[in-house]
């Protein structure tokens, strides 16, 4: 049991810190938009030193270095520390260079990847349609090959930053007749393109994050194609892998804790701060104890990779006990703040900037998206326990078993 | 950086299981109810158990506080009749702790030729009638649900936190074995009347590290009897076939076992950093000893259940004998402190409370 990182790595921590502190007032603020020059200005400082876009070579636009699972989140510890930008995320950084670093051509990295690291092509993700949830591989929107062109038609939902996208990733059937993991193809198209029409889809939190994006004879150069032919599943299954293990931070959780704890000790009841009720009191302690466990749990996932060991179980449950545990930790804060829980958007009541009322319903959304807790359970039952599939129905079967 | 079990602690978990397996098999478990004396401690002896936290210079193993929690994890699973909690964990930390050996007592538990057992819950949570005075050297009251009864000697400890040894046959001291759910474990009260006591600490700090300890034992071996019930259930839920299929198959079930293990698999590295913090980070140590053993209680006691409803009405039987690691998991929750009072002490530790 060793929990150090070590001199050479406490050394990196002071580099990071002192980055850090030289250039913080160079950080784009909060809700800065993502096109806006000190976004992309902090973006570059980030990645020329490292600190951002750091294992992706340099000939592609990153920094070049050495895969390093504790620099990385060394990296990631500090700048959440110190509450400054990280620089940029979303799909396209997170998700499609990953890929194209796995499964591009040589030509694709060139024309894709420094651009969307450097924030300067914005993309987004064409996966789950509206009859294509869980059950992803059943996806129907569909391209037909005419000549040089890919013609694509069909829509998809939840495509996050659609309204703002240069580019899509999208996965399309090209073989309508192969079984249905063996049928899909993994395009890329401009999002300028005749025949995409985008309508924002508002959430419960009263915002339009995401997209329904619908697609009517839009014609897509041939070559776009990451992976042949129908191996878009494969593809797309790198990704999924991507998203679930970066969901879930226990460090975001345990700051969310921390801000809780602040608030019941500000907030009152007939002159009685909620921390000294016992109640309350005891229903935070019981959040503290799950999000200790998962602390630990996220260390030991950690130790595991730095072994090249896999932490199986310890990894799968992460993104079920994760969101699940802020949902409720959330949760607790509207509790505590009893009718003042209700207060929204322009309330002058409103404590916090109404963060606890929006972060309970937004990790509803985390808890239905990237994998139901149903579908992780299934994994887990599954590939971690060893527990047999549910039987399978082919098309129509089920109506006709029923009978 | 490296957080998990070393290659010789990885052994040492082999090495007590493999023990137990025979020692500690459900047949034997069976029989201990009957005949509460096996060869379960003095196996556990030769392999080393008692000496794990005593002090080379006390002429133990210096091993740490993480061995130990393997082997009491060990012992939950195998659901093991053994005065480890006592004499192997407790009544040595709180000895050392104090540095206090008379008579050697410390070689003797090692040896295995005396056993300590543990009556100090009236210092944190004394029930009605029952509660330890002292005066002029002289021990006077009642200890509830003294664990591991039928020792050569008792800890106790008095309303203000002091610590005692008794001797098993002090005059002026009464005691009778107490019956409970968990048929593995001995419990007992003892009543006191002017009972002559070899005073082992009066510093606070002594109970309160014999407790740390105490609790982290108690949530590993929860851990140990959760993990053996869930490894029951999914092989039963494999293996056990309704509607023409094996029942494991159907969602309704196996999100029943992905839930138990989605919350139990957590608590593992809980346990390791918790013994971890009892050796090398005192400032951690006692808020992590209190929230460990109360998260270990509340998933144990959903594990408990939900295993023993996988099983359907087999898990119910005495014929499958389900019912023991339910109970083992049942007591652990009570013992040394319930969740809520572990959680009342962890917000007291951080200040949280008024």
């Amino acid at each position: 049991m060793d929990l150090s990182y070590g001199p050479e790595y406490e050394a990196f921590r002071e580099e990071v810190r002192s980055f850090i502190e030289t250039n913080r007032d160079r950080a784009p603020r909060p809700r800065t938009g993502l096109r806006a020059p000190e976004t992309l200005a902090w973006q570059k400082l980030l990645i020329e030193n490292g600190y951002a876009a750091r294992t992706i070579p340099e000939e592609y636009g990153g920094y070049g270095a050495e895969p390093d699972i504790l620099k990385s989140r060394i990296i990631a510890e500090e700048f959440a520390r110190a509450n400054v930008s990280s620089g940029l995320g979303g799909q396209g950084i997170s998700m499609l260079v990953p890929t194209l670093l796995e499964m591009g051509t040589e030509e694709q990295k060139r024309e894709f990847i420094r651009p969307t690291l450097h924030g300067e092509m914005i993309w987004c993700q064409g996966y789950s349609e509206p009859g294509a949830g869980s059950d992803l591989a059943s996806l129907r929107t569909s391209a037909v090959l005419d000549g040089d062109e890919w013609v694509v038609n069909g829509s998809k939902i939840w495509t996050s930053t659609a309204h703002l996208a240069d580019w899509i990733f999208c996965l399309v059937r090209t073989e309508p007749e192969a079984p249905k993991h063996q049928g899909i193809s993994f395009l890329l198209f401009r999002m300028d393109t005749p025949g995409i029409e985008v309508r924002p889809l508002v959430d419960m939190t009263g915002v339009a994050n995401f997209n329904e994006t619908f697609f009517t004879d839009v014609r897509v150069p041939k070559h776009q194609i990451v992976g042949a032919r129908g191996q878009g599943w494969m593809v797309a299954n790198s990704i999924l892998g991507n998203e679930r293990d970066s969901l879930g931070n226990p460090d975001a959780t345990l700051s969310r804790l921390n801000g809780l704890v602040e608030l019941m000790k500000q907030e009152t009841v007939n002159g009685h701060r909620a921390i000294d009720d016992p109640v309350l009191r005891d229903r935070l302690m019981q959040i503290q104890g799950r999000v200790m466990a998962l602390r630990c749990n996220d260390l030991r996932v950690l130790s595991a990779r730095l072994n090249q060991a896999d932490a199986r179980l310890a990894r799968m449950v992460v993104k079920l006990q994760g969101t699940e545990l802020r949902h409720e930790l959330e949760g607790l804060a509207i509790d505590v703040m009893g009718e003042i829980g209700l207060a929204y958007q322009d309330n002058p009541y409103l404590r916090d900037q109404g963060s606890w009322q929006h972060q309970y319903m937004f990790f509803l959304g985390l808890i239905i998206g990237g994998g139901t807790s149903q579908i992780q359970k299934n994994i887990i039952s599954e590939r971690g326990l060893g527990m047999p599939k549910e039987p399978k129905y082919e098309k129509g079967q089920f109506a006709k078993a029923a009978g | 950086m490296e957080f998990g079990l070393s290659e010789e602690q990885t052994l040492l978990a082999d090495s007590i299981n493999r023990f137990l397996d025979e020692a500690s098999s459900l047949d034997r478990v069976r029989q201990f109810v009957t005949a509460p004396e096996t060869d379960v401690w003095s196996g556990l002896v030769e392999l080393g158990v008692p000496g794990i936290l005593v002090s080379e210079a006390n002429g133990g193993l210096s091993m740490t506080a993480l061995d130990a929690v393997i082997v009491a994890e060990a012992l939950g699973s195998h659901t093991a009749p053994a005065p480890f909690l006592g004499s192997a964990v407790m009544a040595p930390v709180a000895l050392q702790a104090a540095a206090k050996n008379p008579g050697d007592l410390l070689a003797a538990l090692v040896a295995g030729e005396h056993r300590v057992g543990i009556a100090v819950g009236e210092a944190f949570a004394a029930r009605v009638d029952a509660g330890i005075t002292a005066s002029s050297g002289r021990l006077s009251g009642k200890a509830l649900f003294v664990l591991d009864y039928g020792a050569d000697s008792y800890l106790v400890a008095d309303g203000n936190a002091n610590l005692y040894l008794v001797a098993a046959d002090a005059k002026g001291l009464e005691s009778r074995p107490l019956t409970t759910i968990d048929r593995t474990r001995r419990t007992g009260e003892l009543v006191l009347k002017g009972v002559a006591a070899e005073r082992v600490s009066d510093d606070p700090a002594v109970l309160r590290k014999a407790l740390d300890y105490g609790r982290v034992i108690l949530a590993a071996d929860t851990l140990g009897a959760a993990q053996n019930m869930l490894d029951q259930a999914v092989a039963y839920a494999n293996e056990r076939e309704q509607f023409n299929r094996p029942i494991g198959s159907f969602q309704a079930v196996k999100h029943m076992c992905a839930e138990m293990a989605a919350h139990l698999e957590p608590c593992r590295a809980l346990i390791w950093y918790a013994a971890h913090a009892l050796d090398e980070l005192p400032d951690e140590a006692t808020l992590y000893a209190s929230h460990t053993k109360a998260h270990l209680a509340e998933v144990g006691k959903f594990v408990a259940k939900t295993a023993t409803e996988v099983h359907g009405g087999m898990g119910f039987t005495d014929l499958l004998g389900l019912h023991y690691w339910f109970k083992r998991i049942g007591f652990n929750r009570q013992m040394l402190g319930t969740p809520e009072l572990l959680r009342d002490d962890a917000a007291r530790v951080q200040g949280l409370v008024a």
